[in-house]
């Protein structure tokens, strides 16, 4: 061998060894460097999730009454694995399955698909779950053509019927409670993507809307899972584990099932009265509310819908007619999303503010037609002159142009339109007090918070505005161009800014920037009314286990005291006392045997409707009872209702007739509701238990 | 170009030509050919037996190639080998009139998107490019040994002659298209020539002749869509997540998963799952890395670089050039094919359509590698005397 060869050879060698060092290197990484890596790659593309959803926890009233529970539903479900293999993909029976039940090929075909499947922005009504679960095309078949699909299963391969769980909100008494029951659905790719600590399984429902969103962890209970090993084409080899489902646990509310049904009553009827009066009434809300714990013992919201249309499967038409502004946007809950001016009813506010002021609640002030402020006349309600009242008959009849005065007096103490450092800012400091621009953490998902448009919430919308306001002729549109918004831009351009007299006066009468929802309103009465404890509303009691094992007790919770003394709470009680008695609610409680306070509102409503009409003024009445021993909060809203006391006031008073058995103009002790005030206890739950008629 | 003035040393073959063979060689190839026969029974016994087929039928098929080509290597070990030489002009035509068989209509059949295969009676193909190797090995071999006396190095003509040899029989296995035969060949044949002792300026050209004609093939085009496709899966694993790349990626989680120790023998759910392609044939070493673990496939490159080594040794101690050069040639091919098949699995090279010598289910590979180990023992067994 010559030197070159011998070289050669080396060189030959230790490249070869070097490729083979390589492969070792290489194959060190993978198994045991990336192992665990490639480990679960390996099972996720092995194993198939198979997954038994658990019965859903119910929802019942604090009597165990049930409000939500579980239909045995007829489904019918198509087994992709079987239809997949027909030479037409299953063309054939789906069609013959679609026309049996009477439903559309391409609503059909479309259930049946996996999201993946179809193309990005096609995917509404796809299936969310796997491909190894049948898949359900309707859950509520009729019976006999669903025995149908199942004698002639020759003509129906790969179909099936089988009985499922449905969630079903039985109306039981007639009560609807969508807003505060919500619904289940499918899970979102959201839902599942989103890092969150909660684990879901595609086939599993959730809750999406009210209770059932916001306890949707005790409700869900824990799933069955079946999971399996799949070869490359999908067939299943074997078994790896299979874990019995656990059921959700019931939630018991404090809902009454017969106060809650006579309060969506009076209230539609509340928005029909105030119809057939002219009044456009285009959304309502009633809350009925213990004021000892905050409890919510009814609650409704106008317009409202059937909760049970999610599961029956949503059509389009009925999905687009939930948010459009053509059928009031029922999926919207008044109660605690709507935000309205208090108008009069913020009177209660003024009055503590007053007194904190200084001001002598037992004193005589003047009640004149108008009042000036700056170079404007702010008119009391419908321009009477009522001479000189006593704090009391002022808050009864409504007076407005008594706190126009005060408010303007303290404006120009605390400096006008250059206000001083230490400004006391009596009215803003009560309306903070009454927590009116916090939310009021009730157990329901999606409140608004109100809002207080003290100097701070002047400033920053100030700056958020001004260039607008500063350029308003070059950026409004032209039909806003008109004389007076053009004088109103300049104003605010120029001191915008600032708390003006008339944003003052308005405050005080609960008008201008000031909005709130219903809910709120009814927190701060019952605060009044238990002597200046501010509860957060809770509808939930406790979560209970299938067997009856407590899981969780929700104890009321006070979340701050109302910046009033007794004395001014007292005297407070005994004016809104007045309202009922000789003020402006005096007719519509006339004969009325128990004795009840309460303030009406009435409160403008700037803009116009979609058809070019004013808006109606906001109709409210805000109320607690029995006046000696106060225990119940009770509020009416009606948007665009006209007056408060003709349209709300008279809910009302409904509400009270179911509260205390009245009947005519006597009480009827055997047909109150809660003759020893509402269950301490928590009932036994069943899915049978029936209401009980007092 | 003569071949006929042959004379060689007759060496008495003492007793048993066994007697000569390397005995660590033997048992290297023996445990892969157990080996590979167990991973090609667990690669298809729970898929044939899902289809109600005969859970054994390739195991069966595949002990019966192996008793195939052990009788034609231990019958390639029978005659000289430098007797051998005498035959190489046979030798050679034969494997090109194979290769020229395949491109004709009616008698090639196109597998995978080459056109590499010859039917015959009874079910069976023959691959006449796995055949070929050996007819280039010795082919070349001989002609660069052939003016060959020891301290000499072959002339530029000498290659020059030796790569046409060799031109021919790459060029129609390029045309089937089959790229990955016709990359271990080229290395081979590279190996063949450096090892010869002819000029290095020939070694490095032929190098970069390579390397060019790869670019260039794939610049213009000759390379063929589903060349390309399977290259650049290489490159992006995901970017057809369907075809080549969903073979390697799938590949590579199946090596992985098998962790240090593995599933066990028949036990490899990604194996009995068939996610990986061809897992009989040319993925065959993702069975050993998923079943066996890296304790178990790391023993296989243990095996195979045994087998190197002992070949190594016999091209040292190889008493003429046309030996060396023949051993040279043969492991240089079992090399380049081993690393080329396992790299592939693991993502570290293309995707080539190669099986892995002595273990992937396939008769005309077998006998092929078979005959070669035949060469080596051959060879071996003649240095003694």
């Amino acid at each position: 061998m010559n030197q070159r060869s011998r070289l050669s050879l080396v060189v030959v060698q230790a490249l070869i060894l070097s490729l083979m060092l390589a492969l070792f290197g290489r194959l060190f990484y993978l198994q045991v460097g990336a192992g665990p890596k490639y480990r679960d790659a390996a099972l996720s593309i092995q194993s198939r999730d198979i997954v038994n959803p658990a019965t859903r926890g119910m929802i019942v009233d604090s009597s165990g009454v049930p409000l939500a529970l579980n239909r045995v539903g007829l489904a019918v479900t198509v087994d992709r694995s079987i239809i997949d293999q027909q030479a037409d993909k299953g063309g054939a029976v789906l069609s013959r399955t679609a026309k049996l039940l009477g439903l559309s090929y391409s609503d059909v075909y479309r259930r049946t698909r996996l999201c993946g499947e179809l193309a990005k922005g096609n995917q509404l009504g796809c299936w969310t779950g796997t491909r190894y679960q049948p898949i359900p095309i309707t859950k509520d078949a009729d019976p006999t053509k669903a025995l149908a699909i199942v004698e002639k299963a020759d003509l129906f391969p790969g179909i099936d019927a089988m009985p499922v769980a449905v969630r079903n909100y039985p109306g039981i008494d007639g009560v609807n409670a969508a807003h505060e029951l919500g619904y289940v659905g499918p899970l979102t790719e959201s839902d599942l993507t989103v890092a969150n600590e909660t684990k879901y399984y595609r086939s599993e429902s959730i809750g999406k809307a009210g209770l059932e969103y916001q306890y949707d962890s005790y409700l869900r209970g824990k799933p069955g899972i079946r999971t399996v090993i799949v070869d490359r084409k999908e067939a299943v080899t074997r078994e790896s584990q299979n874990t019995k489902s656990i059921p959700g646990d019931h939630v018991v509310t404090s809902l009454d099932v017969r106060l809650q049904a006579s309060t969506e009553r009076a209230l539609a009827d509340a928005v029909m009265r105030a119809r057939s009066s002219g009044y456009r009434g285009d959304a309502g809300a009633a809350v009925v509310m213990d004021v000892k714990t905050g409890r919510i013992l009814a609650m409704a919201s106008y317009p409202t819908y059937d909760p049970n249309i999610w599961e029956k499967g949503l059509t389009v038409k009925q999905a687009k007619d939930m948010f459009s502004e053509n059928t009031g946007v029922p999926a919207l809950s008044r109660v605690l999303q709507g935000l309205y001016a208090p108008a009069s009813t913020f009177k209660a506010v003024s009055l503590v503010a007053a007194a904190n002021a200084g001001y002598d609640l037992n004193g005589t002030y003047s009640c004149p037609a108008q009042v000036s402020v700056g170079n404007r006349d702010f008119q009391n309600f419908e321009s009477k002159a009522q001479g000189r009242l006593t704090m009391k008959k002022a808050i009864a009849i409504s007076c407005d142009t008594i706190w126009y005065q005060i408010a303007f007096d303290e404006w120009i103490r605390d400096g006008g339109l250059s206000p001083k450092k230490s400004a006391n800012d009596y009215f803003f400091a009560a309306a903070r007090g009454f927590q009116i621009a916090q939310k009021t953490g009730i157990d329901l998902p999606s409140e608004s918070s109100g809002r207080v448009p003290d100097r701070q919430w002047r400033n920053d919308w100030y700056q958020q505005n001004k260039e607008y306001f500063c350029n308003y002729q070059a950026q409004a549109q032209k039909n806003q161009l008109t004389p007076f918004l053009i004088a109103l831009a300049k104003e605010n351009c120029i001191d915008g800014d600032k708390i003006r007299g008339g944003d003052a006066v308005n405050f005080s009468i609960g008008q201008g920037d000031t909005v709130l929802t219903p809910l709120k309103l009814t927190q701060m009465y019952a605060a009044i009314a238990n002597g200046g404890k501010i509860w957060q509303p809770t509808i939930a009691q406790a979560i209970v286990k299938t067997n009856g094992a407590i899981v969780k007790k929700f104890k009321p919770t006070v979340i701050g005291t109302l910046p009033a003394t007794a004395a001014t709470l007292e005297f407070l009680r005994g004016a809104l006392r007045e309202v009922v008695v000789s003020g402006t609610a005096a007719g519509v409680f006339s004969g009325f045997p128990v004795a009840v306070s309460g303030k009406t509102g009435t409160a403008e409503v700037f803009g116009l409707n979609k058809n070019g009409t004013k808006k109606d003024n906001t109709s409210w009445f805000a109320s607690f009872g029995p006046t000696d021993k106060p225990r119940y909060a009770v509020l009416m809203m009606v948007s665009q209702g006209g007056f408060g006391a003709s349209t709300s006031a008279v809910g009302v008073r409904k509400i009270y007739e179911t509260l205390f058995g009245v009947v005519g103009s006597k009480v009827d002790p055997k047909k109150a509701l809660f003759p020893e005030g509402p269950p301490t206890t928590l009932p036994r739950i069943s899915s049978t238990t029936k209401v009980k008629m007092p | 170009m003569s071949f006929s003035h042959f004379t060689g040393r007759r060496t008495k073959v003492r007793r048993s030509i066994m007697e000569g063979f390397d005995p660590l060689l033997s048992i290297a190839v023996a445990l892969l050919l157990i080996i590979g026969t167990l991973l090609v029974y667990a690669a298809t016994r729970s898929w044939y037996g899902s289809l109600g087929l005969d859970p054994q039928y390739y195991v069966k098929r595949h002990i019966f190639n192996i008793l195939i080509g052990g009788v034609l290597a231990f019958g390639t070990t029978l005659i000289d080998y430098r007797l051998l030489r005498a035959y190489t002009p046979i030798v050679w035509g034969i494997g090109v009139i194979g290769l020229l068989a395949v491109l004709i209509p009616g008698i090639g059949r196109e597998i995978n998107g080459a056109r590499g295969w010859i039917s015959l009676p009874g079910g069976f193909q023959v691959q006449p490019a796995e055949l070929a190797k050996i007819s280039i090995i010795i082919g070349l071999s001989m002609l660069l040994s052939e003016r060959l006396h020891d301290g000499d190095q072959p002339s530029s003509n000498d290659v020059l002659q030796g790569l046409a040899i060799a031109a021919i029989p790459i060029a129609l296995i390029l045309v089937q298209p089959d790229m990955g035969t016709v990359l271990i060949i080229s290395a081979s044949v590279v190996t063949i020539i450096a090892v010869s002792g002819a000029p290095s300026r020939w070694v490095v050209g032929l190098l970069l002749v390579a390397l060019l004609g790869g670019f260039t093939a794939v610049k213009l085009g000759v390379v063929n869509d589903y060349q390309l496709k399977r290259l650049q899966s290489f490159v992006d694993p995901t970017a057809d997540p369907q075809s080549s790349g969903y073979q390697l990626r799938q590949s590579r989680i199946t090596v992985g998963s098998g962790g240090l120790i593995g599933k066990g023998l028949f036990n490899g759910p990604q194996t009995n799952g068939r996610f990986v392609p061809e897992q009989q044939t040319d993925f065959i070493f993702t069975v050993a890395g998923e079943e066996f673990g890296f304790l178990g496939s790391g023993a296989i490159l243990l095996l195979f670089l045994v087998i190197l080594v002992r070949g190594f040794r016999i091209a040292r101690r190889s008493q003429d050039a046309f030996g060396r050069l023949v051993c040279t040639g043969v492991i240089s091919w079992f090399a380049f094919q081993a690393f080329e098949n396992i790299g592939m699995t693991m993502g570290l090279m293309p995707m080539t359509g190669v099986p892995l010598p002595f273990m992937s289910y396939g008769g005309s590979s077998m006998f092929a590698n078979l005959i070669g180990i035949g060469l080596l023992q051959n060879i071996h067994a003649r240095q003694r005397g």
